[in-house]
């Protein structure tokens, strides 16, 4: 059944809420931002995370992976999301191994995806280059010399950029249009003409903006064979986009279930708070929402596993539904809190934080509602 | 072939023979089969159907046979609704006994009351109303103030209910009555009562959609034999709670149907009404609107089928009825004032030239989704109800 969890995911969950709790809390951030950490994330953590096995998670065995698909990644990125683990999961282990996969050479596969499982390899996906994903308007270009490439442009909210050792650039074909002639490279960070600057987001987690100056490829360097499909592009960033939800919902279902505590403790004019219908009218309804998020993203794990045709209204529907409801859920959060909600010292803060630039990451609400209008032809 | 595969191909063959054509086709509104002494018959099908079914015993296949039920196991029944929908038959009877009174018998009626009251449900013979609520006791339903006075032999009832569904066209009337003044919900009482008895009478109210569903009922020195008293003398809350649930989400259940026969062609609307433009609504807002809407119908239905699931599972919230009662009527709402939104005036036909029947009848509907969230428990009752038995907040004035 696909909204209850199997014995072995029921394991598998525990397994990585036990960890994230207990050896990745929120102290682990907290820690990173102070220090003005430069990795952004502790290796010794990322070990541990890839001797769980999380690292390989989507992989086949095949290559070296755990093989525990779609729904596996996202009941880890859930327990992750609750504790606002920092680590390369999302953007190595979900679209960066998801490219390889989906679009990549047998070689490429070969070489590549064992490295990501063994966390010897890190990745990042440089797709956006405004202040909104839009992934049919890259302007990034490749141009064809001979046999090689030539890339030049810009990407922007590229997650892991300065730590990834090899970039994926989407870019377009010169002289293409649309939807066509959509191509990903492989480049190594190190390249002559990639300038990659780190950019510090509210969330304290990783990010970078880079150029591309003249960058020269190799026809060996793309991945795959020639110009990749706009869908199977697609196909990894709805991958990404309800891998995303998930880790949205373990923050959401973390606020929530804190506040909820925070309701049943603080006490004013003599009651605890959480008698007050007031509140307890606009708790009822978060529970309303946190219960049809969990739906929303569970069903969208299964399309995924299930290679259902409506992955794309899944994922859609689920990133769209996921930033409404952290916001609505944070929001409540420092609210319900009152003035300590305000401060530093409670995670609430942490939390909100992280949901705004969540909600960005692969489109936010405004995209994929527009985005669910245009799949049902209107 | 199986015991089950035989059933089948038995079954198969019996409603070839007995379900009329007419009864393969969608149901209009008048020819819902509510059964009863007065019942009408536009389509004298209808009529057909509803006997051979409850000869059978096919009304509530899976009750017992000794009160006119089918004494169906769950595998049989499955089969046989597979079967019914195969050939798109309509139910053979809708009725509030069926749906409400009839489980609450099974579990709280004495052996007599069982025998003599659940085959005329089953049959359609007797058509029942619900007598909750009161002029002075609506969300707070347990304030209710109908008296039942004990004069040895019987009780003797005083009082008014309000909004009892088509009280005026009902047979019988089962009430939540008062027995004890001195307390709250355990003095309260289940009574069972003909409304053919001297000193009943059911008006029925007007609603804003000019529709008249619902009934005044009042209730003037009405002697009531003692052996309709359903369940022990003053225990009638535990009743009144269970039926609640019935229809709670029964009400839940018929909002996502009737939305999803009106909802179809929402874009589509939108398309008409404000032009399109490579294949998009040209209005952006709306079209925002439409996709918004639809996402919440989309979401919403994943929690349905969650929930199925989990109770299946043995898992889920516990107070599901209310999160679904609560967020289907307000999502039906939502979708009526959309619908307004995308037809402008054309959904504010009253009556007469200028509309279509279509456009009437969104304007009729609209005015009748107000009452989704206030009938069968408000939107503020089942809030309440999540906030203390599912998250455990305090009851005020706790400290």
């Amino acid at each position: 059944m696909a909204f209850v969890l199997s014995e072995e995911q029921t394991m598998l969950r525990d397994m990585a809420a036990q960890f994230f709790a207990e050896q990745v809390p929120t102290a682990n951030l907290r820690q990173l931002r102070d220090a003005d950490d430069a990795l952004g994330y502790d290796p010794a953590i990322w070990q541990q995370i890839v001797e769980l096995g999380f690292a390989g998670i989507l992989i086949p065995e095949d290559f070296g992976g755990t093989g525990f698909g779609a729904t596996g990644m996202g009941i880890v990125m859930q327990q992750a999301g609750r504790t606002l683990a920092a680590s390369p999961l999302f953007a190595t282990s979900c679209l960066g191994a998801g490219m390889i996969m989906e679009i990549g050479r047998e070689e490429q596969k070969q070489e590549l995806l064992p490295q990501v499982a063994d966390g010897s390899l890190l990745l990042a996906v440089a797709i956006d280059e405004s202040s909104h994903h839009n992934p049919s308007l890259i302007a990034c270009t490749a141009s064809k010399n001979g046999d090689a490439y030539v890339l030049n442009g810009q990407k922007t909210f590229v997650l892991d950029g300065h730590i990834a050792q090899k970039l994926i650039v989407i870019a377009r074909e010169d002289g293409a249009k649309d939807a066509t002639g959509l191509m990903a490279f492989l480049v190594d960070a190190n390249t002559a003409g990639v300038t990659i600057t780190r950019t510090k987001m509210v969330d304290s987690r990783n990010a970078a903006n880079i150029t591309f100056d003249n960058v020269a490829l190799s026809a060996g360097d793309m991945l795959g064979n020639g110009p990749a499909s706009r869908e199977s592009i697609e196909k990894v960033l709805d991958l990404g986009r309800i891998i995303i939800a998930a880790e949205m919902l373990g923050g959401v279902e973390m606020v929530f279930e804190t506040t909820l505590d925070y309701l049943k403790e603080r006490k004013q004019f003599g009651q605890i708070i959480g008698s007050f219908q007031a509140l307890q009218h606009r708790a009822a309804e978060m529970f309303c929402e946190v219960e049809i998020a969990q739906a929303v993203v569970q069903d969208g794990l299964t399309a995924i596993e299930e290679n259902r045709n409506d992955v794309p209204q899944a994922a859609s529907l689920a990133k769209a539904r996921l930033g409404d409801t952290a916001r609505l859920v944070t929001n409540e959060g420092v609210q319900m809190h009152g003035g300590i909600g305000m401060t530093d010292a409670v995670d609430v803060g942490l939390y909100i934080k992280r949901a705004r630039v969540q909600a960005q990451i692969l489109g936010d609400s405004t995209f994929h509602t527009s985005r669910y209008a245009s799949l049902g032809s209107y | 072939m199986d015991a089950l595969e035989t059933f089948r191909q038995e079954t198969r063959a019996w409603l070839e023979e007995n379900c009329p054509q007419s009864m393969r086709t969608p149901m209009p509104e008048r020819e819902m089969p509510w059964g009863g002494r007065n019942a009408e018959f536009p389509n004298p099908d209808t009529k057909l159907w509803l006997d051979r079914m409850a000869a059978r015993g096919w009304t509530a296949p899976t009750w017992p046979k000794e009160y006119g039920g089918g004494g169906l196991d769950k595998a049989h029944n499955k089969v046989l609704q597979e079967e019914l929908a195969r050939i798109h038959a309509r139910p053979a009877l809708t009725s509030f006994g069926l749906w409400m009174l009839g489980p609450a018998l099974l579990e709280f009626a004495s052996e007599e009351q069982k025998k003599r009251y659940i085959p005329e449900i089953l049959s359609g013979e007797i058509r029942w109303c619900q007598g909750y609520s009161e002029p002075g006791a609506g969300s707070d339903l347990a304030g209710l103030q109908t008296r039942a006075e004990d004069k040895g032999d019987h009780y003797l009832v005083n009082g008014q209910k309000v909004w009892t569904s088509y009280a005026d066209k009902c047979d019988w009337i089962f009430c939540l009555v008062r027995t004890d003044t001195s307390v709250k919900h355990d003095g309260i009482s289940f009574l069972l009562i003909d409304m053919a008895t001297a000193g009943v009478e059911a008006r029925p109210i007007k609603l804003i959609s000019g529709a008249s569903p619902f009934c005044e009922t009042f209730l003037t020195d009405v002697k009531v034999p003692k052996e309709n008293l359903v369940g022990e003398l003053n225990k009638g809350w535990t009743i009144a709670k269970r039926l609640l649930e019935h229809e709670r989400s029964m009400i839940s259940g018929m909002n996502m149907g009737a939305g999803a026969a009106s909802m179809g062609g929402m874009e589509v609307l939108a398309k008409e009404h404000f032009g399109e433009q490579d294949g998009r609504i040209s209005e952006q807002s709306i079209r925002h609107a439409v996709a918004s809407h639809k996402m919440d119908q989309h979401a919403f239905g994943l929690s349905l089928k969650r929930s199925a699931e989990q109770a299946k599972a043995g898992q889920g919230p516990g107070a599901a009825a209310s999160m679904f009662k609560y967020y289907g009527t307000e999502l039906n709402k939502r979708r009526f004032e959309l619908l307004l939104d995308i037809m402008g005036t054309q959904a504010l036909g009253w009556e007469g030239d200028g509309f279509d029947s279509k456009e009437l009848a969104v304007t009729r509907s609209w005015l009748r989704s107000k009452g989704n969230s206030i009938e069968g428990g408000t939107s503020e009752v089942q809030l309440n109800v999540i906030a203390k038995r599912v998250l455990g907040l305090p009851d005020a004035g706790k400290a």
